[in-house]
């Protein structure tokens, strides 16, 4: 097992390094550190040496990717590419494009990104299961077809209008939470309700819909047929076998996108003025702050990886068949 | 449930701050994007000034109720003492002409008893020596925001203070955008940015400059090239703030550096308000300075002043206001809504609430809605000192040049832009086509008949009124495009729109410009790219067409038609003239009056140099934004004041006022929630009861 | 005319589409799936719904210029058959329906007095003297007409199917499937006269800010929408097919290879991804300028990217599922028979492997459609989608966003927007839902 994790973290490296040589040929193609500086030092009264001193200072007077001029593997080292990839293996995250430091504000930022994430996927989790139990609890009465009605409609809805709709009720019409915002502590709470409730609505349709597919393949089983044949009733048999059953998929999915709530929500987290990584992101990206986003880059890819990892193991624990190897 | 519903008669859930901040003097405020640099030699935008214009203070500052603008001092004693000086040193008397000037001295005295806010950076130990100027790790390990120091200390601002920030503007770390431009004007600055363009920023506390030294603590004297008259109003921006030498020792340690603690995010100023918190991704907060010296409030404005009530706290202590919140606020819509509801204190007007705020009464004057009125809320209007056009670029075969053809083409547009019309779509009204260079509120702007732009307007009925779209046909026939077909391809004229603009929100706004140019019969073909790609064309002289804008830095005639001189063409010099024009009679007249005082002779020289500009049509005269801001009547002592940027402290919260409102506007409304419980239990029922049926069945 | 390159590729897909349905025609494995989808109501008839969006998307692909025009406007043919609507522009904003602009502004009448007041729009509601008293009746009349109109070529089809079905001794209303078909046709056709005969006399959905009319804009975007649905499956389906296959079928290190390719690819977050490719294609527009000089071919090279972006992201799901298949099938009697027996792998994988994964291939190319749909909103709101000129629904709906809090309210855009994006999405759903029962062997034991 501890081997088996050790490898997967080798294997982890090639598949950092190609994340990074992609993004790093993207960025610089768009981008030369030429217009990098000058997008950073505003548009009144730019000259040649402002630039010249901004590309310095940041590290982006090097060559690209090779350094004629120096000697050894210090041709290597002594270029754009090095210093600015390299680095992110060690989670040196430097400064970014507009001279903050971007592991520190990742730190900072992470906070209200989970605090808004993780309530969704639980709350999320519990009402998607528990409508999907429902809908098979009264499977082949008119509640389940009109909640599969429902769902399918509820699923062909742009989250746009799930947020817009919901600032506009909620928030202007009812008054009943601050529009957007964001407090720390327990303060926070009164601004999150509405993004948690937006995005629990606007994802039971997929999620409660594929629930109940799982819950049914499970319902037909043979074994259940028997329990229920044994006498214990429809709830018991629901509750004990085939909840517990079908939460193995349920949860192994959850593992996945577990390391990637840090990321954060891009657009809930705009719209709502949250300071997450999200908006972080949004924000590089319509700055242009490039050593951001490629850190964020970064960073995703690593949550990702960690989260196959993490996958796997949680396989091994629910499912003792399953050797890794 | 029910307790809620019980207690929602006090109950506020919407609100967005902490119950106890009720009912203090807290002025709230917004910012939509942090800002980049709060050092006040480097920063240069005015999202930026609404902070620092609080936090650091210059030698000079604007009158808060005159009009037109005057300078007055603020961390000055009394107004620079200016002496002229020719080639040899000689002093000449004041009324010379300026090209005798070689050299023009600024005295400035300073207030005798002004101290920093309270800052670690001035704290010291017993020894007096500096705690926190050298710190260890184990220091560092506790802190992660300014505040978590545990001592502040503070000292008396002196001369050379402000003599160490003039250094701090050329050395090569801070990068300051005024550096080029202030080495082109101070006496020495030149050759002191070489001297210390290899050293540290730590070491240029030691080197001189010639032109500027300290005499005193109290005293400190500039020196400049030429005359240049307009230097004042440079006193008069944060670039000339004191700066403490011990700020760039302390914030110059990497430890902090790695926590952001730098001086681009936590200021050390001498102002009434000082950065006690400076998240900038949520929210800054300024608290009142202890240490501020004493201003008060003026006792004198213009004629109206005493009738709006803005002189009821004339002489009285400043500031009034305990504290500020900025709030980071993207969307507009969430701001509006928030300021409807008494969370905000002012507000400007977005396009699309426009209509919701703003009635036009039948004289065409703005006014509030009822509704509006009806909670109290005030409205200012004013012309911001800036410029919007449409630009040409001059050295475009098609567009650009001096001769005759493309002279035509571009008036021939210029009447074709109906810019009244994109102020009624875009801006809601919200501003005046533009007649000229100058906007309204600026020396040598002219009303009425004489001031419009006649290749364009005409004069009827009393009003300025756009030519018809047949006159610009027969421009365009005049230059050869007779119904817009270009000669050399026999297919419509194409013309290129370069932008920057890629957004949705401006679809419509482009979509219009190509309407306008289709009114001629020409193709416009818009080639939106990113920001930076449009600022390197602009760079490179490939841009054919594009928008462009100016705010001024000071209300001086110069700052604007300087964008059009020829010496500052973006392509030979880069510099600030984006259409690349140059015309010699027209740099030579710009030459004249950029260094002359107001007066009869300047003004002449100011409509010549429009008459020039109108008939050569480097720019299409775009328009000057009106602001409409709106208050709510809690929040006082307001007098819309463009170029002042440290207004805040002049203003005042009636907090008993808001907290009642605010408790009036806000009841929540639940019967909705209610209702949805009831459906949802309705739906449920008669589905549990076919389910209990089903659960007593055998199983088949 | 004018080939742009996504309608190029999207009638390729046509072209691809119609001939693999002959192709198909009369193989017996795919008889029963085939049945099962034509007896499924609900599928059928979103399917119908599904074939309107396609025709007109279609029909909004044929781009051509105007012979005796030289404005060097590229129109489409959807644009030459709307050309009143589409240049019946207003000023402004204008409610449906509405003869008056739907703010008031300051008018200078002749003689130079300025009034504060609703101005009367220059195209919606202009035959009418007194549009209060007239309107609603006006409207009726009109939207009577269209309805009889549509009804009329509807029964003028109908009954000459019928006709012809019944010289054949066949019944067209075989079953309740069939009869609900020909309903939703019906109501389709008839409702889309109503609307177009509407829309020359008002503007049925409103205008927009700079008085374009909306329901020209929906219909416009409907093949936006389109595009990016279909294009991104073209583009992504190769890749997809032949990695997952061969990844599944060699293993070793050919499997390693593209493994790595797509965890790589996978792992970094694809908005970030399609941000920085926007961005390069944007670059290399601004450096090929004088290929571009139409802002339909840009507008149209942006949507091209977009497809090709997202189908480079997105492929590797189906890969993955691919593989796992093919894995699966290579374990296969038949298979390891073949293998035996010698047969070339090319052929193996063509005969064997293929087909039998087709299904997946199938139900994910459906299922993808809908999600791509709802996509490009999301993609144009941190403006890295569409190009800001194309009609899109996201471009739509990020202007409604700012309309919403007006007041009083534009809420015809965002309603627009969202009643055809909603009725596509709907309709793809409903039918993905229906390929998938037919089409996945699971769920066909499931019953």
């Amino acid at each position: 097992m501890i081997q088996y994790i050790i490898r997967r973290f080798l294997y982890a490296i090639p598949l950092l390094f190609g994340v990074n040589v992609l993004t790093f040929v993207l960025f610089f193609i768009v981008n030369s550190p030429d217009d990098m500086a000058r997008m950073q030092l505003g548009q009144k009264h730019v000259t040649e040496q402002a630039v010249e001193n901004w590309k310095k200072q940041r590290g982006y007077d090097l060559p690209l990717l090779w350094n004629e001029q120096q000697r050894g593997f210090d041709k290597v080292k002594q270029t754009i590419f090095f210093q600015k990839s390299i680095n992110l293996f060690t989670f040196e995250f430097g400064i970014s494009d507009s001279g903050r430091n971007i592991g520190a504000d990742i730190k900072q930022r992470m906070w209200p990104s989970l605090a808004i994430a993780l309530p969704s996927l639980l709350v999320g989790l519990l009402v998607n299961i528990t409508v999907a139990l429902m809908m098979v609890l009264f499977r082949n009465s008119y509640l389940e077809f009109s909640s599969i009605v429902l769902c399918v409609i509820l699923m062909s809805i742009s989250s746009l209008f799930y947020i817009i709709g919901g600032q506009f009720v909620i928030g202007k019409l009812l008054k009943l939470v601050p529009i957007s915002g964001y407090d720390d502590g327990l303060a926070a709470i009164k601004f999150l309700i509405l993004p948690v409730i937006i995005s629990v609505v606007a994802g039971i349709g997929s999620s409660a819909r594929w629930y109940r597919t799982l819950f049914l393949e499970e319902v037909n089983k043979d074994y259940v047929r028997t329990a229920r044949a044994k006498g214990l009733t429809e709830t018991q048999t629901l509750f004990k076998h085939v909840l517990q059953n079908a939460l193995i998929p349920i949860l192994t999915g959850v593992v996945v996108v577990l390391p990637l709530l840090f990321m954060g929500s891009l657009i809930l987290e705009s719209f709502f003025s949250i300071p997450g990584l999200g908006s972080y992101t949004i924000d590089a990206i319509n700055r242009q702050d490039f050593a951001i986003v490629r850190s964020m880059v970064f960073l995703g890819s690593v949550l990702y990886i960690v989260g196959l990892l993490l996958t796997d193991i949680s396989y091994t624990i629910v499912d003792p068949r399953v050797r890794l190897s | 449930m029910c307790l809620m519903l019980m207690g929602c008669d006090d109950l506020q859930l919407n609100n967005p701050y902490p119950h106890e901040e009720a009912g203090q003097s807290i002025l709230y405020s917004s910012f939509t994007e942090r800002p980049k640099h709060l050092d006040p030699a480097v920063s240069y935008s005015s999202n930026e000034y609404a902070l620092i214009g609080q936090i650091y203070e210059p030698p000079l500052q604007y009158h808060y109720l005159k009009r037109p603008y005057v300078l007055e001092p603020l961390s000055a004693r009394e107004m620079p003492g200016i002496r002229y000086f020719d080639a040899d040193g000689n002093q000449l008397a004041d009324n010379v002409e300026s090209e005798k000037i070689a050299y023009t001295e600024y005295l400035i005295n300073l207030l005798p008893d002004m101290n920093y806010q309270p800052h670690p950076v001035f704290a010291k130990d017993s020894q007096g020596k500096y705690l926190f100027h050298h710190l260890t790790d184990e220091q560092l390990d506790d802190i992660s925001t300014l505040a978590d120091f545990n001592a502040t200390g503070s000292r008396q601002v002196i001369a050379e203070d402000f003599v160490y920030q003039i250094k701090r503007l050329v050395h090569p770390k801070i990068h300051s955008p005024i550096a080029e431009l202030m080495k082109q004007h101070i006496v020495g600055l030149d050759d002191f940015s070489k001297v210390v363009a290899e050293k540290k920023l730590l070491d240029i506390r030691n080197e001189t400059i010639s032109g500027v030294e300290a005499i005193n603590q109290n005293q400190y004297r500039i020196k400049i090239k030429g005359k240049y008259p307009q230097f004042k109003y440079w006193l008069a921006m944060p670039f000339f703030a004191p700066m403490p030498w011990e700020a760039d020792v302390f914030y110059n340690q990497q430890g902090l550096i790695d926590k952001n603690i730098t001086l681009d995010w936590y200021p050390v100023g001498s102002g009434p308000y000082m950065l006690t918190e400076n998240n900038p991704n949520r929210r800054m907060i300024l608290k009142k300075n202890p240490n501020y010296h004493a201003a008060s409030y003026p006792s004198e404005g213009d004629p109206g002043d005493m009738e709006a009530g803005l002189l009821k706290d004339a002489g009285k202590m400043l500031p009034f206001i305990d504290k500020v919140v900025f709030i980071l606020e993207k969307e507009t819509i969430p701001y509006w809504n928030k300021f409807l509801q008494g969370y905000y204190d002012a507000s400007g007007i977005a396009s699309d609430s426009f209509d919701m705020a703003i009635q036009f009464s039948g004289q065409g004057a703005a006014e509030l809605t009822p509704e509006l009125k009806s909670k109290g809320i005030q409205l200012q209007t004013a012309v911001a000192a800036s410029t919007y056009y449409m630009g040409f670029n001059m050295l475009d075969p098609i567009v650009g040049g001096d001769t005759e053809r493309a002279r035509k083409l571009r008036q021939a547009i210029a009447i074709a832009m109906d810019y009244e019309e994109y102020i009624a779509i875009f801006m809601n009204g919200r501003g005046m086509a533009a007649q000229g260079v100058l906007p309204p509120g600026i020396y040598g702007y002219q009303q009425g008949q004489a001031g419009i732009n006649p290749y364009v307007y005409e004069w009827v009925n009393g009003y300025a009124r756009r030519k018809p779209l047949s006159v610009a046909k027969q421009l365009m026939v005049e230059a050869g495009y007779a119904d817009a077909i270009d000669p050399k391809t026999g297919e419509a004229l194409i013309l290129y729109f370069d932008t920057a603009a890629s957004g949705p929100d401006d679809r419509s706004r482009l979509n219009w410009y190509r309407k306008q140019f289709e009114k001629l019969g020409i193709q416009l073909v818009i080639r939106a790219t990113d920001y930076n790609r449009f600022q390197q064309k602009m760079r490179a002289g490939n841009a054919q067409i594009f928008m462009w804008g100016w705010n001024a830095d000071y209300p001086d005639p110069e700052n604007f038609f300087f964008l059009l001189y020829g010496g500052n063409s973006k392509v030979k010099y880069a510099g600030e003239n984006a259409a690349n024009y140059q015309n010699p009679e027209f740099d030579r007249l710009f030459e004249k009056m950029r260094n002359m005082d107001n007066g009869p002779e300047r003004f002449q020289l100011i409509q010549q140099m429009q008459e020039i500009v109108r008939h050569d049509a480097p720019w299409l005269f775009g328009l000057h934004p009106k602001n409409f801001s709106l208050y709510h009547g809690w929040y006082q002592n307001l007098k819309p004041n463009l170029m002042a940027n440290n207004r805040i402290k002049y203003t005042r919260i009636n907090a008993k006022q808001r907290a009642e409102l605010r408790k009036q506007w806000n009841r929540p409304v639940f019967w909705p929630l209610v209702v949805i419980a009831l459906l949802l239990l309705g739906m449920l029922l008669p589905a549990f009861y076919s389910y209990q049926r089903r659960a007593k069945e055998t199983l088949q | 005319m004018i080939v742009l390159w996504t309608d190029g590729l999207l009638f390729l897909l046509v072209l691809m589409i119609v001939s693999l349905g002959f192709y198909l025609r009369g193989k017996e494995h795919l008889q029963r799936p085939l049945a099962k989808i034509k007896s499924s109501r609900a599928g059928m008839v979103a399917l119908v719904v599904l074939f309107f969006f396609v025709i007109i998307g279609l029909m909004d692909s044929i781009h051509f210029k105007l012979a005796n025009d030289k404005t060097n406007e590229v129109i489409s043919l959807l644009d030459y058959w709307a050309t009143p609507i589409r240049e019946q522009q207003e000023k402004s904003y204008s409610a449906p329906f509405s003869a008056y602009l739907y703010s008031k502004e300051l008018i200078r009448s002749e003689d130079g007095v300025q009034r504060w007041t609703y101005s009367r729009l220059k195209y919606g509601g202009r035959h009418l003297i007194n549009p209060e008293t007239e309107k609603t009746q006006d409207i009726a009349k009109k939207a009577a007409l269209g309805f009889v109109k549509g009804a009329a070529l509807f029964g003028f089809v109908f009954f000459l199917l019928w006709g012809l079905r019944k010289q054949q001794n066949k019944v067209l209303l075989p079953n309740k499937t069939s009869k609900a078909v020909w309903l939703t046709t019906f109501v389709m056709v008839s409702g889309s006269y109503t609307l177009i005969d509407l829309s020359t006399w008002y503007h049925v959905l409103g205008t927009d800010k700079v008085g374009e009319d909306v329901f020209y804009q929906t219909v416009k975007s409907i093949r936006t929408g389109l595009v990016i649905g279909t294009l991104t499956t073209l583009i992504m389906l190769p890749l997809a097919i032949v990695f997952g296959i061969l990844a599944g079928f060699f293993r070793g290190w050919v499997d390693d290879v593209i493994q790595y390719i797509y965890t790589t690819l996978n792992s970094i977050p694809s908005v970030l991804l399609i941000a920085a490719s926007i961005l390069m294609v944007q670059v290399y527009m601004a450096n090929n300028e004088d290929q571009f000089t139409n802002l339909v071919v840009r507008a149209d090279m942006r949507l091209f990217f977009l497809c090709l972006i997202l189908g480079v992201t997105s492929w590797t799901g189906l890969c993955r599922l691919l593989r796992a298949e093919t894995m699966k099938l290579r374990e296969m009697e038949y298979v390891q028979a073949a293998q035996a027996l010698g047969v070339r792998r090319r052929i193996i994988l063509i005969r064997h492997i293929l087909p039998n994964v087709m299904h997946i291939v199938l139900i994910s190319v459906v299922l993808d459609f809908s999600s791509l749909v709802l996509a490009e909103a999301v993609l144009s709101y941190i403006n890295i989608g569409v190009d800001p000129t194309t009609y899109s629904w996201g471009n739509m709906i990020n202007g409604a966003r700012l309309e919403m809090a007006r007041e009083p309210i534009v809420w015809w855009s965002l309603l627009a927007s969202f009643l055809f994006m909603f009725s596509l999405v709907l309709a793809a759903n409903i039918f993905a839902d229906t390929v998938r029962d037919a089409f996945d062997p699971r769920r066909a034991n499931n019953d």
